[in-house]
């Protein structure tokens, strides 16, 4: 009996294998195909975490993505070629990020706008690079992310958004003494931290205290905040995302702490928290290349047709991935690229042409790559002031 | 039925196993050179491997010695950890590939051992569900340490650190290599199907051969019947260590194959926490308690499932929860069990005992 139950199991395995396999190759004929005929289409594809406790990113990004891609299609394409476009969930795993990047290989990518997050994106690199597949990761913002020579990215590295912190604070004299609070167990937070201290010692800012909180242990604050309030620091450096510095700037209030709060691009969202009492954020400071509330032209159509059709107000990493698939498009315009060319062609010309433009975008203007595939922007410090931002310069 | 009869049912099943991997093997090949297989079959391969050993180690702990232990992701984190560092010092010093991989692997189950041996010493004496509590802690306290750790090395040799990378004082030229939540970077893509389908073989062989020896019986003797195995002189506590020990041993081989499929290792809560604990769990309980290879197969199944859904997007994580639902029901139900075996009867044609029954 048990025999047979397990044949049966066996060769409904080896039928799933193979319809995996065939689902596989048929689109990948149907890809070959559709750029061999007459009728070719740019096919770029998204990948993020659309499940799971980091999906508002991921969505953020696959949504701003295919906007931008829509836009393009209504104005007539990249170098007269339409856009498809298909988002994949990497549930900001390592591995489900590959299984992701080559399920959208399958399907015929030519140009991967993805992963959001960096592990997904130091892991997705190494295999795209095998291809030559051009890959411009949104928010990657590890160091190693860019390493491959096809990888570039929209957003600032974690180092740069630290040093460019510590630069900031020490030239303006914010604080005598300034404490930090991040996440060692994230490595967009501990990677800004690690640079932020660094550059600290040589803008000759006083570090009194240094307090973490891991993944784990992300909803209550005060033990730190305790420590912080101690040590008489009158900065506080808050390198990590909104949803737990919606938090920690509650919890601070409640102690009565109130030094000046510094943030970085993560923190950009944190007036759009559901039940947060915006009044808590007043005097903030954040150090950010893009907000939804900035008056230009760019910024306000974009959040105004991403409200429209998805319902929220775009974080920054909506912004990025806006940005990267006009940064693509410009690229592929610049040295005339057609859908035609084999993936590796493609990325050969899209590692020269991202070179060589120079993008005004949502998240920064004149923003131009360098060949190991860093951006050069400027990020805006910004405070916030009756609930909106005001620039703080 | 006699003792020979029973060897030869067992040596049977045993040899389907094997043939049942093979066959596997041998058409994923044809597949692979026959040039019409997608990315994503090609990507699957591995994981699909590491899986499998995954549900065949942790088999060898809930069905033959009849503990629970919900931590062995954990020791597949300590096996990837500890054999991607050592492949990191080994890059660029001209060692081959394949001795690398190989010295890789013995390093991950030896150090993934000797946690499942320490940890085994005080619990497996207890009674009760101590090593179920134990290892999930276990599993998590890996998973956060590891996210805190920094090492690195220079000339002066190792240095360790929980603050971060600038408290290693590395003199220049030294190399970070695990560095603290971002884990390790570029470790070389050393695995391949044929080493995934070697370590499963290996596995399976292992486990088989130990369930079936001498020590096996009396391991499954002191589940049985703790009292009764101990008034014949067996001794419970080692028999248990040694099961625990082995099963540590494979599961960090197969953490060791994870850490070179891919270029980025962090110790994340989806591949190293409780959650991918439980989903070995699944695997084994689902493909049977006791059955290798049954859990060889719902490894395969409840892997590739998610990966075939992609195209559903959300949907999926429904239909694979439906699916649990049913193969629970197929594998386990009294009314479904007696409705597969009046079935086959029919289709046989004629009238045999219901004793085969699982």
């Amino acid at each position: 009996m048990k025999k047979q139950s397990s044949m049966l199991l066996a060769a409904a395995m080896l039928l799933s294998l193979t319809a995996c396999a065939s689902s596989g190759a048929k689109s990948e004929s149907t890809a070959s195909e559709k750029a061999a005929g007459g009728s070719a289409k740019w096919k770029i594809g998204a990948e993020g975490p659309l499940s799971g406790g980091a999906a508002v990113y991921g969505n953020a990004v696959a949504n701003g993505a295919e906007l931008a891609v829509k836009e393009i299609n209504e104005k007539g394409g990249i170098n007269g070629y339409q856009i498809e476009f298909k988002k994949a969930d990497d549930e900001h795993d390592q591995e489900k990020a590959v299984n992701a990047f080559n399920s959208l290989k399958d399907w015929g990518m030519q140009v991967l706008v993805g992963p959001t997050t960096s592990a997904p994106t130091i892991a997705v690199g190494s295999e795209a690079e095998a291809d030559n597949l051009f890959v411009l990761t949104p928010t990657g913002s590890a160091v190693e992310c860019t390493a491959p020579k096809n990888v570039f990215r929209v957003c600032f590295s974690d180092p740069a958004q630290g040093t460019k912190s510590a630069q900031y604070i020490g030239e303006h004299k914010l604080g005598k003494k300034v404490g930090v609070l991040y996440d060692s167990s994230d490595v967009y937070s501990s990677g800004i931290r690690d640079a932020f201290v660094e550059e600290a010692k040589k803008q000759g800012i006083e570090l009194t205290e240094d307090q973490q909180f891991t993944a784990d242990s992300n909803k209550d604050f005060s033990t730190q905040l305790q420590k912080l309030r101690d040590a008489g620091a009158d900065l506080v450096f808050l390198p990590f995302y909104y949803t737990e510095a919606a938090l920690v700037l509650k919890q601070a209030n409640t102690m009565g702490y109130k030094p000046i709060f510094f943030g970085c691009d993560g923190m950009d969202g944190l007036l759009d928290v559901e039940n947060f009492d915006s009044s808590l954020a007043e005097g903030l400071m954040l150090l950010t290349p893009y907000s939804a509330d900035a008056e230009d032209e760019r910024t306000k159509n974009f959040v105004k047709s991403y409200e429209a059709q998805y319902g929220d107000t775009p974080i920054q990493f909506a912004a990025d991935a806006y940005d990267a698939v006009y940064a693509i498009k410009a690229a592929a315009e610049k040295e005339d690229l057609k859908p035609s060319l084999s993936v590796s062609e493609i990325g050969d010309g899209l590692e020269k042409g991202m070179t060589e433009i120079q993008l005004d975008g949502l998240t920064g203007s004149g923003m131009r790559w360098s060949a190991e595939g860093d951006v050069d922007k400027e990020p805006k410090a910004v405070r916030v002031e009756n609930g909106s931002y005001v620039s703080a310069e | 039925m006699n003792g020979n009869g029973r060897r030869k049912k067992i040596f049977q099943s045993d040899m389907a196993s094997y043939a049942m991997i093979l066959a596997a093997y041998l058409a994923a090949e044809l597949f692979l050179r026959s040039g019409a297989a997608g990315s994503l079959f090609k990507g699957l391969l591995v994981p699909l491997c590491i899986y499998s050993i995954m549900a065949l180690s942790l088999n060898l702990v809930v069905g033959i010695s009849g503990e629970l232990s919900l931590g062995h992701a954990g020791f597949m984190c300590i096996g990837a950890f500890s054999s991607a560092s050592f492949s990191m010092l080994m890059k660029g010093q001209g060692l081959p590939n394949g001795l690398c991989l190989f010295l890789a692997i013995v390093i991950g189950a030896l150090s993934a051992a000797v946690f499942g041996f320490l940890i085994g010493i005080p619990v497996l004496r207890l009674k009760g569900d101590y090593l179920a509590i134990v290892t999930l802690a276990f599993g998590e306290i890996i998973k956060n340490l590891i996210n805190a750790l920094y090492f690195g090395v220079d000339e002066r040799g190792a240095h360790f650190s929980l603050k971060d990378g600038a408290a290693l004082k590395l003199a220049g030229g030294g190399r970070i290599i695990i560095k603290g939540a971002q884990g390790i970077t570029g470790t070389p893509k050393l695995s391949n199907f044929t080493v995934g389908i070697i370590l499963l073989l290996l596995s399976l062989f292992l486990v088989l051969r130990l369930m079936n020896s001498r020590t096996g019986r009396a391991i499954a003797a002191v589940r049985d019947n703790r009292i009764a195995a101990e008034s014949i002189g067996l001794d419970a506590a080692r028999l248990k260590l040694l099961a625990f020990t082995i099963s540590a041993a494979i599961a960090g081989a197969a953490g060791v194959l994870y850490a070179h499929n891919l270029s980025s290792l962090q110790a994340l809560p989806k591949n190293f926490g409780y959650n991918q604990s439980i989903m070995i769990l699944v695997f084994v309980v689902l493909g049977g308690i006791g059955n290798m290879r049954g859990s060889v197969i719902a490894a395969v199944l409840l892997t590739l499932l998610p990966e075939l859904l992609r195209s559903l997007n959300d949907y999926r994580m429904l239909i694979y929860a439906v699916v649990l639902i049913l193969m629970m029901l197929f594998t386990s139900s009294p009314s479904f069990l007696s409705f597969r075996r009046e079935l086959l009867l029919r289709l046989r044609g004629r009238g045999k005992d219901g004793r085969e029954v699982s």
